[in-house]
């Protein structure tokens, strides 16, 4: 016990002391070895103190071995891979890591903020909402920064997670959570039947208790018994090992989340590696073989450093070889904590009293103490602890008796609590079992079952034969003849006990839950308030909302209330769990989707020339758009957006249309299906020709538009916006198979199919003609405005060309498979050279179309009607077609509905601001004088001045009138005038050519 | 969530997305109430806790609307039939 592990036993432990491990703890150099948790390390180097606790900044050790540490939390890396509130028990060691205590300044030892202990009084339960109420402002300038500098814990790194994880998905016939013995019968035995097993383990190591306890299974000891297993399960190939997994969550039908820590005990992931994967497993069975965790006792000071769990204590002897304080004193109420004091005894630690509350123990259990001559205590309580950073003495009560015991640690043992927050996920409670003291899972979630100490089968034996029959009956229930074999031989050891959950007369503060820093005055407190409830107790002292979900205290805090309120545990149960059951980094929730890949980019086959062009891009839903190509010289990007809207209406330009949807429907019953949907005619539409259409939800609104050809009489191609592309094609499936499912007619998306460009401006035919194959006639008398063919292009390219436009101009739209698309814009360019050709973007798109009055976006925006668009006249009155009867209803027709017109600055050098609201002319701002809202708007080389599309009440009658649009989140206050929404060229002349 | 697609076998919930009750017939157009029709159409639902029937799209794989008699208290999945046979 020298050197750089004072406390490390001379002999035994699992770890390697072959393999040492250097690492460092709020700076300082320390030394670990291969095995140890960054806890068993640091105990064999004598660290007693841990941290600061969250309310009281009371010093605080280790107390458990596992996940359920309430106080052991540290900030784990450094910079950007900082990891604040990490538990030291379950972090394994290697070489370089770094570790900081957290919540304490100026330094652990000393800490400034300890006073708050002695304040303790002025901070009880509800304390935040009895103090801190008023006035609102306060809270965030004053109350929260004071609160979170004194209480929260470790500090996030504020940068962003350097690290990548992955999300995979496994299927099994069982999943076995839980390692332990009881588990590792379960996969064994399915696994030797056949069926697809997969068995997963939060430990580094499989074993669970067998590595802590030092009991022998079928003649080997615990560890070796494990490892065989282990041995055998891998080499099975029906079998997936997975430890490092700790499965969080189970949510509807059966499928559990695991978290696999690919590379946490790593200094760095290996290159290419995730540091954590996100398992979604699907499982026809489970066996929940989780264990159990132990349980605290209520007595003064039960939170001092040195005051551990008993199981956890014999985890450090036996597992890691460390002897958590020079001597130590049991106090039980249960025949398990006696075991705690005949391991320390067998590993050479001196025990220096084994105090129990029962009055009578059996006499197996009476010998294992007995063995170590230490003092025995029976019927006698500790009442409070001496020390402050670590245990000097212990305070013992028995028949009105009191004496001091000198001791250097305590290791307490209250029961064990089934750790069965899994199977309550769905929203199965636990009940009460009065058999083992402890709540149980009586009605599993369907599929699981629940074996071992997690069934409140705490003995080995008991523990290895019901891993052996839940495997079994899971592989049958999976179709697997099981093949069956007899349970290793194991020793039952004696679980009696009896529930201590408060000693009678506490010296000091008796803690509930250590992480929140909740005390059995805090308990008190709330059931004196009437926050009986256990949801209510829960949120008022935040009892059990910590990050170890109250494992090991909670059910001490229930027990408390229980005993307050005269219910029995049966009576007052206890909350479900809810996932995630231990903390989860945010990136393993997010996998790869985070930054550019949070949702796929959709690319359109002309990006890659776009991006050598020097385009900037705009992202359209899911798709990346060109937004405008900047000229040489251009400084701005009005100047380049102005400069391809002039040389669409005084030459030619191309854009990029192919992120439209586009539905091919082919059948006898398509025309017919059409006129259903759309709100116009489409039966009547002759071959070769296109019509613009618009379309309405069921309740009367706009849903989309775009223009649909009918290429031969069975045959239509319809276009969609590009971002409704998705909900109309399941709109359209919808009013197919659900509404008329007797319509002959198949519907495909082919809008990755096909790549499209908008040809547009006086000169576009001439463009156009470079393009075609000879034959083809592009006169406007064999190929008219709205007109729609199939032709070739470039010697044989199969091609589909439809004259509509969305510019004003004269235009033509040139679909050719999508993997043609860069050939045909390197063909633009090139036979549009002499004609002066620009390639557009989005922005001087969206400039011709507000130009033009046509509605987009930002005006089908869901509240809109067909008549409020202005195309009210549009909808066929002979024939029904969805959203037909709601859009009739009284305020749809109301003719005071804001309508759609054009705006116009009255200062013609004054910028408009879409969202600006209109007011009548010297109204005071106020949303009853609200007269609607400006949608869209844009400079207009055009026009000479910014235009916009809005809509106000009554639009379409006030032509003329002046209005006030007013933008209070920009401080726009202008008088602006309405007009007609068609900017240019209102009597369509260009578009006919 | 598992559903079993009865074109595709069973699939993660994930490819499916739900558009509510499986309301219906449409009413007729053309009824003298046909306002009141389409108001219950469109907007009236029941709120059951138990079976519930649904309409689900399989999005994600062959398009088929479905409907799914779900358990609305623990998501039981009780019946999927195609919602044109």
């Amino acid at each position: 016990m020298t050197g750089a592990h004072p406390f490390r036993l001379p002999r035994g432990g699992l770890v390697d002391r072959s393999r040492p491990l250097p690492f460092s703890f709020d700076g300082k150099v320390r030394e670990g070895f291969a095995g140890d948790t960054l806890a068993s390390a640091l105990l064999a180097g004598g660290q007693t103190l841990f941290g600061r606790s969250f309310k009281y900044h009371r010093p605080r050790g280790v107390v458990s071995a596992g996940p359920e540490e309430p106080n052991a939390l540290v900030e784990l890396r450094e910079g950007a891979w900082r990891e604040p509130n990490t538990k030291a028990t379950g972090v394994e060691l290697y070489d370089g890591l770094a570790a900081a205590s957290q919540n304490r300044w100026p330094s652990l030892q000393f800490d400034l903020m300890s006073v708050a202990s002695l304040a303790a009084p002025f901070l009880p339960a509800g304390f935040y909402y009895k103090t801190f109420m008023w006035p609102a402002a306060f809270w965030e300038k004053l109350y929260e920064p004071a609160i979170r500098r004194a209480a929260g814990l470790g500090r996030a790194s504020g940068l962003p997670d350097p690290d990548s994880y992955e999300k995979a998905h496994a299927f099994c016939d069982l999943l076995v959570i839980g390692a332990g013995p009881a588990g590792l019968m379960a996969a064994l035995t399915a696994g030797r039947s056949g069926a697809r097993v997969i068995l997963a383990d939060e430990d580094f190591r499989l074993g669970g208790r067998l590595l802590a306890d030092r009991v022998e299974v079928g003649g080997l000891p615990g560890p070796e018994w494990a490892h065989s297993v282990e041995t055998e399960l891998r080499a099975l190939p029906n079998v997936t090992v997975m430890p490092r997994t700790a499965v969080i969550s189970l949510t509807d039908g059966g499928d559990y989340a695991a978290v696999e820590r690919v590379a946490d005990h790593l200094p760095k992931p290996a290159p290419g590696r995730p540091r954590q994967r996100l398992w979604k497993i699907v499982a026809h069975r489970t066996v929940l073989a989780t264990g159990a965790v132990e349980r605290p006792i209520g007595f003064g000071g039960n939170d001092r450093p040195g005051v551990m769990l008993a199981g956890a204590v014999r985890a450090y002897v036996n597992r890691f070889g460390v002897a958590p304080a020079p001597s130590l004193s049991v106090f039980t109420t249960a025949d398990d904590g006696w075991r705690t004091a005949a391991d320390l005894f067998a590993a050479g630690v001196e025990v220096d009293a084994v105090i129990d509350a029962r009055a009578e123990v059996a006499e197996a259990v009476r010998v294992l103490g007995e063995e170590t001559g230490a003092e025995i205590l029976l019927g006698a309580q500790v009442c409070g602890v001496a020390g402050s950073s670590g245990v000097k003495a212990v305070t013992v009560s028995r028949d009105g008796w009191r004496g001091r015991i000198p001791t250097g640690g305590l290791a307490v043992c209250g029961g064990w609590n089934p750790n069965i927050g899994l199977a309550s996920h769905l929203g199965h409670r636990p009940t009460w079992s009065d058999v083992i003291a402890a709540f149980v899972c009586a009605t599993p979630p369907p599929g699981m079952s629940v074996v071992g100490a997690a069934a409140g089968a705490f003995g080995l034996a008991q523990a290895l034969a019901g891993g052996l029959a839940a495997g079994a009956a899971a592989a049958v229930d999976c179709g697997f003849a099981a093949r069956l074999f007899d349970a290793p031989s194991a020793s039952d050891e004696a679980v009696e006990l009896s529930p201590l959950w408060r000693v009678e007369a506490p010296l000091g503060k008796v803690f509930v839950d250590l992480q929140n820093d909740v005390t059995d005055a805090d308990v008190d407190l709330a059931a004196q308030e009437g926050f009986q409830a256990l949801e209510h107790l829960k949120r008022y002292t935040t009892l059990g909302m910590a990050t170890d979900q109250g494992r090991s205290g909670a059910v001490l805090g229930q027990a408390l209330m229980a005993a307050m309120t005269g219910q029995g545990m049966a009576a007052a149960g206890a909350p479900g769990a809810r996932p995630p059951a231990t903390p989860v980094a945010i990136g393993a929730l997010a996998g790869r989707h985070r930054g550019r890949d949070f949702q796929p980019t959709r690319l359109p086959p002309s990006h890659e020339w776009a991006q050598a062009r020097g385009a900037a891009f705009t992202e359209t839903g899911q798709w990346l758009r060109a937004q405008w190509f900047a000229g040489a010289g251009e400084r701005h990007w009005l100047e380049t957006v102005c400069r391809e809207v002039a040389t669409v209406r005084s030459a030619v330009g191309f854009t990029d249309v192919s992120t439209f949807g586009k539905i091919d429907l082919q059948g006898p019953d398509a025309a017919t299906f059409l006129d259903r949907v759309y709100i116009n005619t489409f039966s009547t539409l002759p071959v070769g020709k296109a019509r613009y259409g618009a379309m309405l939800r069921e309740d009367g609104f706009v849903m989309d538009d775009g223009t649909t050809s009918r290429l031969a009489p069975e045959h239509f191609l319809m276009t969609t916006t590009t971002v409704n592309a998705a909900r109309v094609m399941q709109h359209l499936e919808f009013c197919h198979q659900v509404l008329w499912p007797e319509l002959d007619l198949q519907m495909t998306s082919v809008s990755e199919q096909w790549a499209q460009y908008a040809i547009a401006g006086p000169a576009s035919r001439e463009v156009l003609a470079t393009l075609v194959d000879n034959g083809f006639d592009l006169s406007d008398a064999a190929f008219p405005y709205m007109a729609a063919g199939s032709l070739t292009v470039l010697g044989g390219l199969r091609a589909r060309l439809f004259r509509v436009s969305f510019s004003g101009e004269r235009a033509y739209e040139l679909a050719v498979p999508a993997r043609n698309g860069e050939a045909v814009v390197r063909a633009l360019c090139e036979g549009g050279a002499p004609f002066g050709i620009t390639p557009y973007g989005s922005e001087a798109l969206g400039v011709m179309r507000i130009e033009k009055g046509h509605p987009a976006g930002n005006e089908l925006n869901g509240q809109t009607t067909a008549a409020d668009l202005g195309l009210g006249r549009m909808m066929a009155k002979r024939k029904d077609c969805i959203g037909r009867v709601m859009a009739g209803r009284p305020a749809l027709i109301d003719p005071d509905r804001p309508g759609l017109a054009g705006f116009r600055p009255v200062d013609r050098s004054a910028r408009l601001r879409a969202g600006a609201h209109f007011l009548p002319l010297g109204a005071r701002a106020t949303s009853e004088r609200d007269e609607g809202h400006m949608t869209s708007v844009a400079f207009s080389p055009t026009v000479g001045c910014w235009i916009g599309l809005g809509l106000i009440a009554r639009g379409p009658s006030r032509h003329g009138e002046r209005v006030r649009a007013y933008d209070p989140v920009r401080g726009g206050d202008i008088e602006v005038e309405i007009c007609d929404p068609v900017f240019v060229d209102p009597e369509g002349s260009r578009l006919r050519g | 969530m598992r559903l079993t697609c009865p074109f595709c076998g069973e699939r993660d919930s994930e490819e499916f997305q739900v558009l509510g009750a499986a309301v219906g017939p449409r009413p007729n157009p053309r009824a003298e109430d046909a306002a009141a029709q389409f108001h219950a159409y469109v907007n009236l639902r029941e709120n059951p806790a138990g079976p519930h029937r649904e309409h689900w799209y399989h999005g994600v794989g062959c398009r088929r609307w479905l409907v799914v008699t779900r358990d609305t208290r623990d998501h039981t999945i009780l019946d999927i039939v195609l919602a044109a046979p």
